[in-house]
């Protein structure tokens, strides 16, 4: 902006009919701060622009930037547990010293790869879990007269309302050995030996997909709600039966939605701690429980930096998968 | 083959008591829930006519051909086609295909799989529906555009897509809905002649439903017009515009005139009536064949009434105006003028010559007059 644009600005707000922009204007700073931005090129649209940049920026960039350097320091018996990257070498050099060690060690020691591979396993039946009882679902309420419609939605919502801690140890009264089930099937005389499911992967099956449900159940209410039925009328008039009705044109224009849902349900499954920590058995070997063990545990914060860096590298895949499908969408107009 | 050829050799299977309707509708209703969409109708339709339902908004007709597709279930009464009752045979077991208003078209399948997606259900050899579906885009010309998406289309190809989509199925039945309602005026008046091609090409009955009473004219070969869930008037286009059996009808399908008057003569063949908004005696050359002295409704079409600045000779069907308003529109001029009652007429006449200097101006004094011929008294 030029000093006459400047200039004529200040004349607009001196003048102009808004008194709170009068009497800002009278204010030194603030005209200093508004010089300054033009300047710099900022004006009102890049600033409400820029607002989730710096957000991201703050704090998730320059957090991932500490957890990077951690990852690539050696763990000390010190306050902070870990050495720092860049030092003075007899007061003369300035030396950063890199330690991939960490990363190495998590590739050497089999116990980081089985973590890995039994989350991506847990985070994956639970998704299917999710998508196998959320689709009927979320066609249900779809398909449900509109007045019943927003009730529907909000039963689904509803469990948000209570701490999800307190539903997880609710399961635990469901699932354990003297619970709710194996005391039913009992009474009822259908097994006289109680069915150990505490402490089990199933455990945490149930509980994953009990906790994750609503994400796969909102997206895919939301694209299953936009289908256009006449396109299913369609379809039967063209001698389509209701099943394959819904094999070739409803599942087919459906897949953003089931996509959105897998997403929302796998990428924060792999990393779960609190679940499999309180159902899980001490042989359920998730991701986030190793990284806790390491941070709390063995107090080796490079090597549990270097984990969670490679858990972020490993769900960086699903998440490209996910924008790829989503521009798909959006270019294809569905 | 033999009788679709003499269908249409037979021009009007309907004036024929020979001819057997290919399509019966036998008191159809529909209700939802208080609300009747659909009053008792029942129609007879023949073998490749172009039937159209012709209404406004809300009358029933979209709600009568999706009773035809299977689509709902009507309340009493019962649809026979090709002499078989459709009572409980589901949409897809219907012979019947329907073009929808919105046309509907598959938007994950390329333009050729949504064509073919009707012959895929049958279980047809691949390499049988791929020459049908490239006949039928032929034919539609849209072969070029076969590996395209429906949304990198026009509108007016995508409704060449939907049309081609329910056609290839060799319907006995083709139920269109609004097929041309999504379409600017000119594209509209161009794919009226192509859709009445194509269909008299394959011989298949349509049933089009539409709001237009322009574009039921141009297609069908009978109307149904209807209002309140009730067929009204069923006829060729000629009959409907020159014979309308109400008010309703005759102010629905064109523009007319219509006086309120007394029957002071009835004879087989003609009426003279007595209207105190014409302001002069009323000759109409049929019969009506009610008491005299009941209350009718002379309907007389705007292009019919004569304007002149002489007096014309005739004593009936003559009477002193006033011109009001002119409006021009190139190929006709419409004149609305005001007669002593105080009643607007609204009169139209074709610009023969390019000017004229004679011609008939605001507040000139004028006389409108029309043939015997050309009123129709109504009844209702």
């Amino acid at each position: 902006m030029s000093r006459e644009g400047f200039v004529a600005m200040g004349e607009r707000m001196m003048h102009g009919a808004d008194p709170l922009a009068r009497m800002l204007w009278r204010f030194p700073p603030y005209r200093w701060c508004v010089a300054v931005a033009r300047r710099l090129g900022l004006t009102g649209r890049t600033a409400v622009i820029a607002i989730p940049y710096l957000w991201l920026l703050l704090f998730f960039l320059v957090p991932f930037a500490f957890v990077l350097k951690i990852a690539l320091a050696e763990a000390l018996i010190a306050r902070p547990p870990y050495s720092s990257l860049i030092e003075w070498s007899e007061d003369t050099y300035l030396t950063i010293k890199l330690n991939i060690g960490n990363f190495l060690f998590l590739i050497e020691d089999d116990l980081y790869w089985k973590a890995y591979l039994n989350s991506g396993k847990i985070a994956l039946i639970s998704t299917l879990g999710c998508l196998l009882l959320g689709y009927p679902m979320a066609y249900a309420m779809a398909r449900a007269n509109p007045a019943w419609r927003n009730v529907l939605l909000m039963l689904v919502i509803l469990p948000f309302w209570t701490s999800f801690l307190l539903r997880v140890y609710a399961w635990i009264g469901i699932l354990k050995n003297n619970g709710l089930i194996n005391n039913v099937l009992m009474g009822l005389g259908i097994i006289d030996q109680p069915i150990v499911m505490m402490q089990t992967d199933f455990a945490v099956y149930v509980g994953i997909v009990y906790t994750y449900l609503p994400f796969m159940i909102l997206p895919l209410y939301a694209n299953l709600e936009r289908l256009d039925v006449t396109l299913l009328e369609a379809a039967a008039d063209l001698g389509c039966r209701p099943t394959k009705v819904f094999f070739t044109i409803t599942l087919p224009l459906s897949i953003p939605g089931i996509v959105a849902g897998c997403m929302l349900v796998f990428i924060p499954a792999v990393g779960e701690f609190v679940i499999p920590a309180l159902l899980g058995g001490p042989d359920t070997l998730m991701i986030g429980r190793v990284l806790w063990d390491e941070f709390f545990a063995n107090r080796d914060w490079p090597v549990a930096s270097a984990v969670a860096i490679a858990v972020l590298l490993l769900l960086v895949v699903p998440i490209m998968l996910f924008q790829h499908f989503q521009s798909a969408e959006a270019e294809a107009g569905v | 083959m033999a009788d679709v050829k003499r269908a249409i050799e037979n021009v009007e299977p309907w004036n024929d008591p020979q001819a057997q309707p290919y399509v019966r509708i036998e008191n159809v209703t529909k209700m939802f829930g208080e609300f009747t969409a659909v009053d008792s109708v029942s129609l007879e339709i023949y073998k490749a006519e172009v039937f159209c339902l012709l209404g406004g908004s809300g009358c029933g007709k979209s709600t009568l051909l999706r009773v035809l597709a299977g689509f709902e279930t009507p309340t009493s009464g019962r649809v026979l086609i090709d002499g078989v009752d459709m009572a409980g045979i589901a949409p897809y077991e219907r012979p019947t295909n329907m073009m929808f208003q919105s046309y509907a078209l598959f938007p994950h399948m390329t333009v050729e799989n949504n064509v073919a997606f009707g012959l895929r259900q049958e279980g047809i050899a691949a390499a049988e529906i791929s020459k049908r579906v490239g006949d039928m885009l032929d034919l539609v010309k849209l072969g070029p555009f076969a590996k395209r998406k429906p949304h990198q289309l026009s509108g007016g190809q995508r409704q060449r897509v939907a049309l081609a989509r329910s056609l290839i199925k060799q319907p006995k039945l083709m139920l269109l809905d609004e097929p041309l309602g999504a379409l600017d005026k000119k594209l509209r008046e161009e794919t009226q002649f192509e859709l009445i091609n194509i269909q008299e090409e394959l011989g298949v009955t349509f049933i089009v439903v539409t709001h237009d009473q322009e574009e039921a004219m141009t297609l069908s070969s009978r109307i149904g017009v209807m209002n309140a869930g009730e067929i009204v008037q069923t006829g060729t286009p000629n009959d409907i515009y020159e014979y309308p059996n109400s008010r309703f009808v005759a102010d629905f399908i064109g523009s007319v005139n219509v006086f309120e008057g007394r029957i002071v003569e009835d004879q087989p063949d003609h009426v003279r009536i007595e209207s105190q908004e014409a302001g002069c005696p009323l000759y109409i050359d049929h019969g009506v064949g009610v008491t005299s002295g009941s209350r009718v409704w002379v309907a007389v079409r705007p292009e019919k009434i004569e304007i002149t600045r002489d007096k014309p000779a005739q004593q009936d069907n003559c009477a002193a105006a006033v011109v009001d308003e002119i409006a021009y529109m190139g190929n006709q001029s419409i004149y609305h003028v005001l007669l002593e009652s105080g009643k607007k007429l609204r009169i139209t006449r074709p610009n023969q010559s390019r000017t004229s200097s004679d011609s008939i101006t605001w507040e000139d004094q004028v006389f409108v007059a029309w043939h015997p011929s050309s009123g129709v008294v109504l009844t209702a």
